[in-house]
């Protein structure tokens, strides 16, 4: 035990923090990440991504907190993407070019400038990178706010979201507003990705929705067992990777700690790569082998 | 005979400003089987998007029960063209069933005994049990089709609009549909309105014919519509019918259109 739990972890106080608002974005990340994943939106999530780097960036620039950079950015271009349809494919080839790119291009002038004017290198690295241990607690009353809300958000709408990734014209048939359905959802998935970039960094944020998710779906076959499935899988590597964060302080090179992204990252990446190992094939390979016939039922 | 279900009065419907469909007018009644015939390309999609009220129309109505239809109609049950759906959708046979009932609700539902046993009563319905644990991915397109079916019964429509559910399925998946479908029509009194470009598939069991072409319609008992006068005023050109060993071709003039052509090779597919 005193191996695992170096001297000083139960007691320190930006480990409370780390750990509590650890687990709430896990969860929301990986429960809003089953629907992103369902919905082959990943792309959306990487895009909202590389935008709330800018505006974390640019909070940092003018000395705010970056969560609300993050955020503000990741609404507005969730908001920008639901007006052109980006979601669309063709639309998609567009934005991935031009806006990604500037956006990241400002977010290097952002970082460039924050840093000569307050000689913080590390700002740079918190943005991109994260670190759970440096969170203020004035910041996450906020936090657990849009961790709720994001999360009550997907919950409200889980069944819709369902129907309407089966098929969006069964959906509108039966009365559902597909389409502010779908704005509903991305916004849910703006203030995840913010929140995700708040622990593991803007860039690595997609880790933490996509990965769980994409995990479960692979080891659950329906949504409910997902989904548990796919918490469980983020709070699992949030938790141990700031285990292994608090106890990197004591590995070499000594006296600084390792990143947590990295180990959170790795973890979730590792337990993807484990759902190879299974014995039996995934479902791709299986339905691709299979003919389009199936044996004769008799009608009943 | 009862009351018409479903009344279509001189429906026009123009996309992109091109009058696709011109004074269409029909009727559909309780538990009649019946075949909306035509060539791929003709607009069957289309008139069942407008019976669906996906599709707006530029002239004319559309009556449920001689009112204009709802926002949102539980009456009508829909089994859209084949889904593409990806094996690792989270969604078991069961649960794509169980959203027949309530997928159009917010707010989350707690698991229920009676709720199991419709949705088992269902997939039996459409020999479809086998398989209810089952991703919906991973299965064949018949047996997706079975389970769409389950999916829109579930609700207890009284009609139920397929759109091409036969495409694509080998012969024995085929004929299973058809006879899930003709039972329903007949036991459970439900009108079903079913799209198909080879209509020999159902002519054991289609009481009525909706052929479409040209962006018109001729209605009627399929042996009144399947002729070679009533067709080739709707192509607007000579076609023959040829009925051989039960089965029936609708052959256009080798001169003739694309699109005459395009009828000829899909009742061409031998059998």
């Amino acid at each position: 035990m005193r191996y695992i739990f170096e001297p000083g972890f139960f007691s320190s106080g930006p480990v409370h923090i780390a750990l509590a608002v650890g687990t709430v974005i896990a969860v929301t990340s990986a429960v809003v990440g089953v629907f992103t994943v369902t919905r082959g939106q990943s792309f959306a999530g990487h895009s909202l991504a590389d935008i709330a780097t800018t505006g974390g960036s640019g909070a940092f620039l003018i000395g705010i907190n970056q969560f609300w950079g993050y955020l503000a950015f990741g609404a507005g271009a969730a908001a920008f993407m639901e007006m052109i349809g980006i979601q669309r494919r063709r639309g998609r080839d567009v934005a991935t070019g031009v806006v990604l790119g500037a956006a990241l291009g400002l977010a290097a002038l952002f970082l460039y400038l924050g840093t000569e004017f307050s000689s913080t290198t590390g700002a740079s690295f918190t943005i991109l990178f994260g670190s759970m241990f440096v969170i203020t607690s004035s910041t996450v009353p906020a936090l657990l706010a849009s961790a709720l809300l994001a999360l009550a958000t997907v919950v409200v709408l889980a069944r819709v979201l369902l129907l309407s990734s089966l098929s969006p014209d069964i959906a509108a048939a039966r009365g559902v507003p597909v389409r502010a359905v779908g704005a509903a959802y991305l916004m849910a998935l703006a203030v995840s990705v913010a929140l995700a970039a708040v622990i593991i960094g803007a860039v690595l944020s997609t880790a933490l929705l996509i990965g769980p998710a994409a995990t479960a779906l692979r080891v659950a076959k329906g949504p409910v067992l997902a989904i548990v499935t796919a918490a469980g899988i983020g709070v699992a590597a949030i938790w141990i990777g700031i285990v292994l964060a608090y106890d990197s302080f004591y590995w070499p090179p000594s006296g600084r700690g390792w990143p947590v992204s990295f180990f959170v990252v790795t973890l979730i990446v590792g337990g993807y790569l484990l759902t190879y190992l299974r014995r039996d094939r995934p479902a791709a390979a299986v339905a691709a082998e299979r003919p389009d016939a199936e044996q004769v039922c008799s009608p009943a | 005979m009862s009351a018409d279900l479903l009344r279509l009065d001189g429906v026009g419907v123009r996309l992109g400003g091109r009058e696709i469909f011109h004074d269409v007018s029909f009727t559909i009644r309780a538990g009649e089987f019946t075949g909306l015939i035509g060539p791929n390309g003709a607009g069957k999609t289309t008139l069942l998007r407008v019976i669906l009220g996906l599709q707006p129309v530029s002239a004319g109505s559309v009556l449920i029960d001689g009112a204009p239809r709802a926002h949102r109609d539980a009456s009508i049950g829909y089994v859209p063209q084949k889904l593409s759906i990806e094996p690792d959708m989270p969604l078991r046979v069961r649960d794509v069933v169980s959203l027949g009932v309530d997928g159009h609700k917010f707010g989350i539902r707690l698991p229920s005994r009676a709720r199991r046993e419709l949705v088992d009563e269902m997939l039996t319905a459409v020999g479809a049990q086998r398989y209810a644990n089952s991703r919906v991915g991973e299965l064949s397109g018949g047996e997706q089709q079975r389970v769409m079916i389950a999916h829109a019964l579930i609700s207890r429509p009284r009609l139920l609009l397929l759109d091409e559910p036969l495409a694509n399925l080998d012969i024995s998946s085929e004929q299973g549909i058809v006879s899930v479908l003709a039972r329903l029509a007949r036991a459970e009194g439900i009108a079903v309105l079913l799209s198909a470009h080879d209509m020999n598939p159902l002519m054991p069991v289609m009481d009525r014919i909706i052929y479409v072409a040209s962006g018109r319609v001729a209605v009627g008992r399929t042996d009144e519509v399947v002729q070679p006068e009533v067709l080739s005023r709707l192509y607007g050109q000579h076609v023959d019918v040829i009925r051989v060993h039960g089965r029936v071709l609708v052959v256009a003039a080798p001169d003739g259109t694309d699109h005459e052509a395009a009828a000829a090779e899909d009742a061409e597919i031998v059998r």
